[in-house]
């Protein structure tokens, strides 16, 4: 089949040009098909730049390249919404032998995707915080619905602060297990640490559990009312059962 | 509020929509008429896209482009992807809907670039039964892009204007017709773009496409311009241009400008260099 053999000599560097591709004159045209190879491979390289540049700037742009290139022959996007590209590629880093001295790199890469995705993820309007007030047997039976935007990102690394570093000029990251969860105030998603207890309660809530039920999943002294706190101020409680 | 102009694109100059724009669209988008999108960039659930996507369908007709149906691709089409593309067209409600004579996608695999098709009997079945398939999802008449060449296929039993004249007769979409892909297929394939546009169906033309191209040199020395949308439209491509409009008639022109992309006042002077063109004719 015709392209067949023409996107596998797209992705494959060392394969030929594929013999029924000529030049105006009828002879072979190995540069005219380099045109295409270069299109394809320059243009996915641009995308995983674009959607990775924490990852870019802790490996360096040249050898970011080549670990694109090296991606994306081997994985070629499966979407064709661009935007979105890149869902595979925090598991490629995890599992490249290159990059194996550098084990925070893929729960960074799945923090940036995750930013990416909550930028694009549908809108939801924010309950009233007056929602809340009600009596605290009531509240605790309650349900809570998060916004679709919100995104959780669990980590033995410290990527919260590693993204901070080299976003914002935070300082040097130090050793540290870090939870995050992506909250998007408007449409500008953010990363925030989450303190102890604070993914799994998340994550409780997320399963529907009742505000009791998340509660007896988060260890002692979990605060509670700073989450609440986080999550109102950032528009991302978007419901809540009667 | 209903506004009938939103329905068709004007016989004016339009821009590729970049977000980078939109303070400077909604302060004065003159000469600008009309805005073209890429659907893929807008088929996520929310957020800033959708939002401002709303916002200029309110205050502009819009042409959705799309870059990733692979109307040219031997396979089926997507379903998934073409269900994406009508809610997209369901709520947006754009003047027109086109897509490329190309394919980017193969067995699962999504390119990401506009991959060249022969021109051939079989080749021209499919391509047909895609775009009746299209056309029947959408509900809507679609407008088919003649694509850039870098080099030919020895199987080809066509050239592309037969190619395309015989897709619009069988199918009924109308075509997009890239000015600056005319002329660069035409230095890299060695024929008369001035004899490429006295050939083709003009009557079948509902936008026109002008944008910037590289320089480069091929196999044997031989020169090869390379589609960017990367750089001004260069002369002998408005030269082309006022041949294409003072045969045709006018038509929405579209700037095209998606590297490296400018700042609002050097496209909006491009754009006014086209209203200029089309004034004369109109």
């Amino acid at each position: 089949m015709t392209q067949s053999s023409f996107a596998a000599a797209l992705l494959n560097p060392d394969a030929a040009t594929p013999a029924n591709l000529i030049d105006p004159q009828g002879r072979p045209a190995p540069k005219r098909f380099s045109v295409y190879r270069n299109n394809v491979t320059s243009g996915l390289i641009r995308a995983l730049e674009a959607g990775f540049p924490v990852i870019r700037k802790l490996v360096g742009p040249e050898f970011f390249a080549a670990l694109a290139l090296t991606h994306l022959r081997a994985h070629p996007p499966r979407s064709r919404i661009m935007m979105l590209y890149g869902d595979d590629f925090p598991a490629f880093l995890a599992g490249f032998p290159p990059v194996a001295h550098l084990p925070y790199l893929a729960d960074v890469a799945r923090l940036e995707l995750a930013i990416r995705h909550s930028y694009h993820s549908a809108d939801a309007a924010p309950i009233d915080p007056a929602a809340l007030s009600v009596p605290e047997d009531r509240l605790l039976n309650s349900r809570l619905f998060l916004a679709p935007s919100l995104r959780l990102i669990r980590s033995p690394s410290p990527i919260h602060a590693i993204w901070q570093a080299n976003t914002n000029n935070g300082p040097a990251p130090q050793p540290a297990a870090e939870d995050v969860v992506i909250l998007r105030a408007g449409f500008e998603p953010a990363p925030h640490l989450l303190p102890p207890g604070g993914a799994a309660f998340l994550q409780a809530i997320l399963a529907g559990r009742t505000l009791a039920e998340a509660l007896a999943a988060s260890p002692d002294g979990f605060d509670l009312t700073a989450v609440l706190a986080l999550l109102l101020s950032t528009q991302s409680l978007t419901g809540i059962t009667k | 509020m209903f506004d009938a102009a939103r329905l068709t694109l004007p016989n004016l100059p339009g821009v590729g929509y970049k977000p980078q724009h939109f303070s400077a669209i909604l302060a004065n988008a003159a000469p600008v008429g009309w805005l073209e999108i890429h659907a893929e960039n807008y088929m996520g659930g929310g957020g800033r896209p959708l939002a401002q996507l709303r916002h200029l369908a309110e205050r502009f007709a819009i042409s959705v482009h799309g870059v990733g149906l692979s109307i040219g691709g031997e396979g089926p089409l997507d379903q998934d992807h073409l269900n994406r593309l009508k809610t997209l067209c369901d709520w947006l409600q754009p003047a027109s809907f086109s897509e490329h004579l190309a394919w980017s996608t193969h067995d699962g695999a999504f390119l990401n670039d506009l991959l060249p098709l022969p021109y051939t009997a079989d080749t021209l079945t499919t391509v047909c039964d895609h775009i009746d398939h299209v056309q029947t999802t959408l509900g809507r008449r679609m407008l088919l892009e003649n694509p850039s060449s870098y080099l030919a296929f020895a199987e080809t039993e066509m050239d592309e204007v037969t190619f395309l004249r015989a897709i619009t007769r069988r199918t009924g979409c109308g075509l997009l017709l890239d000015v600056n892909n005319v002329y660069v297929s035409s230095i890299n394939q060695q024929t008369d773009a001035n004899a490429y546009i006295d050939a083709f169906p003009l009557d079948a033309v509902g936008e026109i496409h002008l944008g910037g191209h590289d320089e480069d040199i091929g196999d044997h020395g031989l020169p090869l311009l390379i589609d960017s949308h990367g750089a001004a439209i260069v002369n002998p491509v408005w030269a082309l241009y006022v041949h294409t409009i003072a045969r045709g008639g006018p038509k929405p022109t579209l700037i095209e400008w998606d590297n490296d992309v400018p700042d609002w006042p050097v496209l909006a002077a491009e754009a006014a260099r086209a209203a200029a063109i089309l004034e004369q004719v109109a």
